[in-house]
């Protein structure tokens, strides 16, 4: 497959959020502002591109029959070497993410990248995948978290444009704002994805 | 801590899917039909009480007391893909109606966050083993409750004229919208 393609396919025409409807939780659950998503982003991708890695290169090793406890365990390890790092190194977003990156690991694109796709291919284009699937979830998050911050607070990445007492609407940073916000933004990209082809 | 307060605040005031957002892909992949989400609620109320049984009791008895907390990712998630197996297996034998009926949702069960996020959660909040089943039911019937309420929604979208570009996930989406603004309503009774 054009590598090129192996990688963009990830941005829109297969994209995690917005088009396979997976890794839902997390798109609704930490996108209150753009940084979040953005963490919460390349988190995730990291882990997705180290697992596509390791699953690919061990892919002939594996029995058929326990794939799956395996793919978990190789996902679960980055997880917690994800989670410690942030622990020490970036603690202000460990705490806002909190929960959602031990659950990384139940995230079904990583489970559904490693079933579908490494334990298939071989590892350069595996990592490829993982890559774009990734970033592509960090821009659906990131998009999905700027537009939340915008509407909810009046504020992007943190930079605050209306004034002080300026009232926002304060639904969007709630629960019912991330399913609203997620479902008009679904709908824009289906829009935009049918009016390519 | 009141057992009052666990359950309503885990049913009602933070609804684990509508608020907590976990568990939300089966909140949105098995909601075309009340029966479907009626099987599914099923299979999560009994894999999620075992799973934070067992859970607690590796937490407390083995990653405590050897001080290695920081293997809890991995160990969690192995027991529970562990337990969907055995539970699949075992209910084969004994019970195949109820098999049957729970059958296709197991697998689906292992990469369900609610389940890892209770167990998890149960933890962080210092519950002792009582409190903890009593929150991992609450939280069952949460999940049921707005699953099921959710599905019965569905089923009446289809008969509604949604415009075109709307259709099927984007208008699902805002419908939930709406019902967590609804459970909004529950906030501070606890």
């Amino acid at each position: 497959m054009n590598q090129w393609k192996n990688f963009s396919k990830g941005f829109f025409k297969e994209n995690a959020v917005f088009v396979l409807l997976l890794g839902m939780c997390p798109a609704l659950g930490v996108t209150t502002s753009a940084i979040n998503g953005l963490g919460m982003g390349l988190a995730t991708t990291f882990v997705l591109v180290m697992s596509n890695l390791v699953i690919s290169l061990i892919k002939s090793q594996i029995p058929d029959k326990v794939r799956i406890p395996v793919f978990i365990v190789v996902i679960a390890s980055f997880v917690t070497i994800v989670q410690l790092t942030m622990e020490a190194f970036v603690p202000s977003l460990y705490k806002a993410l909190g929960l959602f990156i031990p659950l990384i690991v139940v995230n079904c694109l990583i489970l559904g990248r490693a079933e579908a796709f490494a334990s298939k291919n071989t590892i350069g284009s595996s990592l490829i995948d993982g890559l774009g699937m990734g970033l592509g979830f960090s821009m659906a998050l990131t998009m999905l978290g700027g537009i939340r911050e915008i509407l909810g607070s009046g504020s992007l990445f943190d930079i605050r444009f209306v004034p002080e007492d300026a009232s926002t609407m304060l639904l969007f940073v709630l629960s019912p704002g991330a399913f609203i916000a997620l479902g008009y933004l679904i709908a824009v990209i289906n829009r935009l994805n049918r009016s390519k082809k | 801590m009141n057992y009052l307060i666990i359950i309503i605040g885990a049913i009602f005031v933070n609804n684990i899917v509508l608020n907590k957002f976990l568990g939300v892909c089966p909140f949105l992949g098995v909601s075309n039909k009340v029966s479907t989400s009626v099987g599914m609620t099923g299979a999560v109320t009994f894999v999620m009480v075992l799973a934070t049984i067992v859970t607690w009791l590796l937490q407390k008895y083995v990653l405590d007391q050897f001080n290695i907390g920081f293997m809890q990712t991995v160990t969690f998630i192995l027991v529970i893909a562990a337990l969907v197996q055995m539970v699949e297996i075992i209910l084969k034998k004994i019970s195949p109606p109820l098999f049957q009926a729970l059958g296709v949702f197991l697998p689906l069960i292992t990469t369900n966050c609610a389940v890892l996020g209770v167990a998890m959660l149960a933890v962080q909040k210092d519950f002792n083993l009582m409190e903890g089943v009593v929150y991992a039911i609450a939280n069952a019937i949460g999940f049921g409750l707005a699953l099921i309420v959710f599905a019965g929604l569905r089923e009446q979208l289809d008969l509604a004229n949604v415009p075109k570009g709307m259709r099927g996930m984007p208008i699902a989406l805002v419908v939930a919208g709406l019902l967590a603004m609804a459970f909004m309503g529950f906030s501070g009774i606890v």
